[in-house]
């Protein structure tokens, strides 16, 4: 149902912040919608730079690659506000595609914005669950420590060591408060503006398994896409191209 | 004339389907007329068009933004306009305004939102500029002909035929003036505050302001910085709200108050406390007490005004009596020589393109619609954005347009729900929607509580939900 009274987030707006924004336009306007791109967490917008931000480009899609803000003390509602505002920044109506708890930021953030389209890629939908599943990951987060990602978990083995390792010294940290949130999992209001929601992800996945990608798609009404044989981080793995060709395709035709 | 638009069978291109007084009438079909293309109407077509219908919006300027468009003639906004709503409270609920943004901004920013939200959603090809409604008359079938010619009358009037209307042709641009014994002999310079731009027509003059809405306070406190000397003039004692409140933009701390739940009696008597507390008893200044409790007038937020007054640089007047030839004279028998009177005293509605009885329009000129927007069993008309809130007024039109389109097509899908959500309408069309009692006074008949006014949507959002 639709949440009109919106009182505590009318008396305590999300405070404003700096955030980072890359973008790559297309040589021709072919009128084809902005899409943007959201980090999960620990990533940045520079996991888009790699490969996908130019790619999409390429296609004819004004690309955008955002981080997330970097505040130690942001909330899960502070995420999304942050691509709500990047989102509605944008000079036409966007598809926004989103990547592991970003992707969870941003389901929220579909309930404040009216976004063309989205795509939820590896989603961490959180719940005791994730905990659960990835103790080794989680138990430190939960006391205000830094997500260990092992490069071993987000890639498939097809990405050289050296470059996987070097992409995982990259990663940051998410907010505690924010980790905390994620693993109380409270569920995301319904989407407004009735957006097409694709999701994406890999059984081979090491930190989201199959099932839960599957039940996020049940959620939104489809099947996941899966692109067996890679890694949680899809736009990084050696096969970077197929999931975004196929994402690209998919807004193509719909 | 700046039109945009489509060629697929509209205007002179297309062929008449239908005469009306002998002459023709394109049908545009399922497609839903908007009037106006200020804030009101861009929402009502980019939540009609959201909910899959086609949408003519018919636009008497030549560019978005209405009201806060400062450079259109009807405009309403000076030079210094500042919102008196904080932003979460102003801006759609799905299109944030930049968090970079002040608390509260300026006019100029608020018709870059508007001309942002009108590009992002694309909504320009559906606008014909330049382009006045004169006429909308019911036809069969709950269908609408309207009759629409270039503004200012020329060139040829055209008619179209649409499945449903939306009146959003603003509130705040009709001048209303009070008559004064002696006004006609009156030889100093008056004006309506519609037509005050800017402070360079206060410099160096003696100002009488008349008139404690919004318009008025601002007035006043631009004569006290600009003008000679500035005299006020209010026929009631108010509560005038300061913009920040325990460190906090005020109606973000009156809303934390209304998520507590607290009870209206309480909260009055905190926000009076408040008020008290910060700026003390303004009869001190010579201003009347306020004859009613906090909330039971449409909100005055003004920092400086007080400000001003404890400066003597705003002098408090009680309500004008007469004119005389050169000078002002006040009900305490005060005569003062102003060199120009701003009258502040408001706006009111105007529908001069269609039969003021559809809108159930009584003899001082107020509409009967429940909800301040649905006419009595004319489900293919609404009203947005007639109503006056505690807050800003975006959000509710917002919700207002959500609703109709839903309304418009449980109509199809279920009819007989439809029906009976409409019967349920009509029987509230006298329903206010304020949680004090305000008071009687011309401006207030619309007032609306935003939370009052919010709940009853969503419940009315949740039985058009099929
Ligand atoms: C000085 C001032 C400050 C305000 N500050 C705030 C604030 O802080 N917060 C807040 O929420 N509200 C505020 N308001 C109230 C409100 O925001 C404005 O009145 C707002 O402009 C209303 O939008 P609207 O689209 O309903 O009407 P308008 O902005 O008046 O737009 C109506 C449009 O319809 C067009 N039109 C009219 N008739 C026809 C016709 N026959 N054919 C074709 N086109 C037609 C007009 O040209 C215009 O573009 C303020 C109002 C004023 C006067
Ligand atoms: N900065 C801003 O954001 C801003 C600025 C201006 C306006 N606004 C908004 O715009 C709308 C219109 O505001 P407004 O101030 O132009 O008009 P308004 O709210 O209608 O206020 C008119 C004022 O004139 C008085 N008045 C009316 N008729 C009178 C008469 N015959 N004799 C003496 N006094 C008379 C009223 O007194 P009563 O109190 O007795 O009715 C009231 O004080 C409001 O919604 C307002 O909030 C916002």
């Amino acid at each position: 149902m639709i949440k009109v009274l919106r009182q505590k987030e009318w008396a305590f707006p999300v405070p404003a912040a700096k955030r980072e924004v890359l973008r790559a336009t297309p040589e021709l306007d072919e009128g084809k919608p902005p899409v943007l791109f959201v980090p999960g967490f620990g990533h940045g917008a520079w996991v888009y730079h790699e490969h996908w931000l130019e790619h999409a480009a390429d296609r004819g899609f004004p690309a955008y690659a955002m981080s997330l803000r970097d505040n130690k003390d942001a909330t899960l509602r502070a995420y999304a506000h942050d691509v709500a505002q990047v989102a509605a920044s944008l000079p036409k109506r966007a598809v926004i595609v989103a990547h592991g708890a970003g992707a969870l930021a941003a389901a929220h953030a579909l309930a404040r914005y009216p976004a063309r389209a989205a795509v939820l890629m590896a989603p961490v939908f959180g719940g005791v669950g994730t905990a659960l599943r990835n103790p080794f990951i989680c138990l430190p987060a939960l006391f205000g420590g830094r997500l260990r990602l092992p490069a071993s978990q987000l890639f498939s083995r097809e990405v050289p060591a050296s470059v996987a390792r070097g992409y995982a010294k990259r990663l940051g940290r998410a907010s505690s408060k924010a980790q905390w949130q994620l693993l109380r999992g409270r569920a995301p209001e319904d989407p407004v503006g009735d957006p097409p929601v694709l999701v994406v992800g890999s059984p081979d996945d090491r930190i989201v398994p199959d099932s839960a990608v599957r039940k996020v798609a049940r959620r939104y009404g489809g099947a996941p896409l899966l692109f067996p044989g890679m890694g949680h981080d899809l736009m990084l793995d050696a096969r970077w191209r197929e999931p975004i060709d196929a994402i690209l395709d998919w807004l193509d035709k719909s | 004339m700046t039109t945009s638009g489509y060629s697929d069978g509209y205007g002179d291109t297309g062929q008449a389907t239908a005469w009306r007084d002998g002459r023709p009438v394109y049908d545009r079909g399922d497609t839903v007329c908007v009037i106006g293309a200020g804030p009101s109407g861009l929402t009502a077509i980019k939540n009609l068009k959201e909910a899959g219908f086609g949408v003519d919006c018919y636009e008497r300027e030549t560019s978005v933004g209405g009201g806060w468009n400062y450079r259109h003639d009807r405009s309403p906004v000076y030079a210094s306009t500042h919102l008196i709503s904080s932003k979460p409270f102003t801006q759609f609920p799905d299109f944030p305004m930049p968090d970079d943004w002040p608390d509260y901004p300026k006019h100029t920013q608020l018709l870059q939102y508007f001309e942002h939200y009108a590009d992002h959603f694309e909504l320009r090809p559906h606008i014909w500029f330049g382009t006045e409604v004169v006429k909308v008359e019911p036809t069969d079938h709950g269908r609408w002909d309207v009759t629409t010619r270039s503004t200012g009358g020329y060139g040829g009037e055209r008619i179209h035929r649409y499945a449903a209307v939306v009146i959003a042709n603003g509130h705040n641009w009709f001048p209303r003036m009070p008559a004064y014994d002696g006004l006609d002999g009156y030889k100093g310079e008056l004006i309506h505050s519609s037509s005050y731009k800017d402070a360079a027509q206060l410099r160096g003059r003696k100002v009488l302001v008349v008139g404690a809405g919004n318009t008025g306070c601002d007035i006043a406190v631009e004569a006290a910085q600009q003008a000679n000397r500035c005299w006020h003039s209010t026929r009631r004692g108010y509560w005038y709200s300061p913009k920040y409140a325990l460190g906090r933009p005020t109606d973000q701390v009156n809303d934390t108050l209304l998520w507590l739940r607290l009870p209206l009696r309480l909260r009055q008597s905190l926000a009076a406390r408040t008020i008290r507390s910060t700026v003390g008893d303004l009869a001190r200044f010579g201003l009347p007490q306020p004859d009613h409790k906090v909330y039971e007038s449409h909100p005055i937020v003004n920092s400086l005004l007080v400000y001003y007054l404890g400066h003597g640089a705003i002098q408090p007047v009680p309500d004008i009596k007469q004119f005389h030839r050169t000078s002002v004279e006040l009900t305490d028998g005060r005569e003062i020589e102003p060199d120009l009177v701003v009258m502040a005293t408001g706006y009111q509605p105007s529908f001069e393109f269609i039969d003021p009885e559809l809108l159930g329009m009584t003899a001082d000129g107020k509409p009967r619609l429940a909800m301040h927007a649905f006419p009595k069993r004319l489900p293919t008309l609404m009203v947005a954005g007639l109503l006056q809130p505690d807050s800003g007024v975006f959000p509710l039109v917002h919700w207002q347009v959500v609703t109709f389109a839903r309304l418009l097509r449980l109509r199809d899908t279920a009819p007989a729900k439809a029906a009976a959500v409409f019967r349920q309408l009509d029987s509230e069309a006298d329903k206010r929607w304020t949680d004090a009692k305000v008071r009687g006074t011309a401006r207030h008949w619309f007032e609306v509580s935003h939370i009052s006014y919010l709940k009853g949507i969503e419940r009315l959002l949740q039985e058009a939900t099929a």
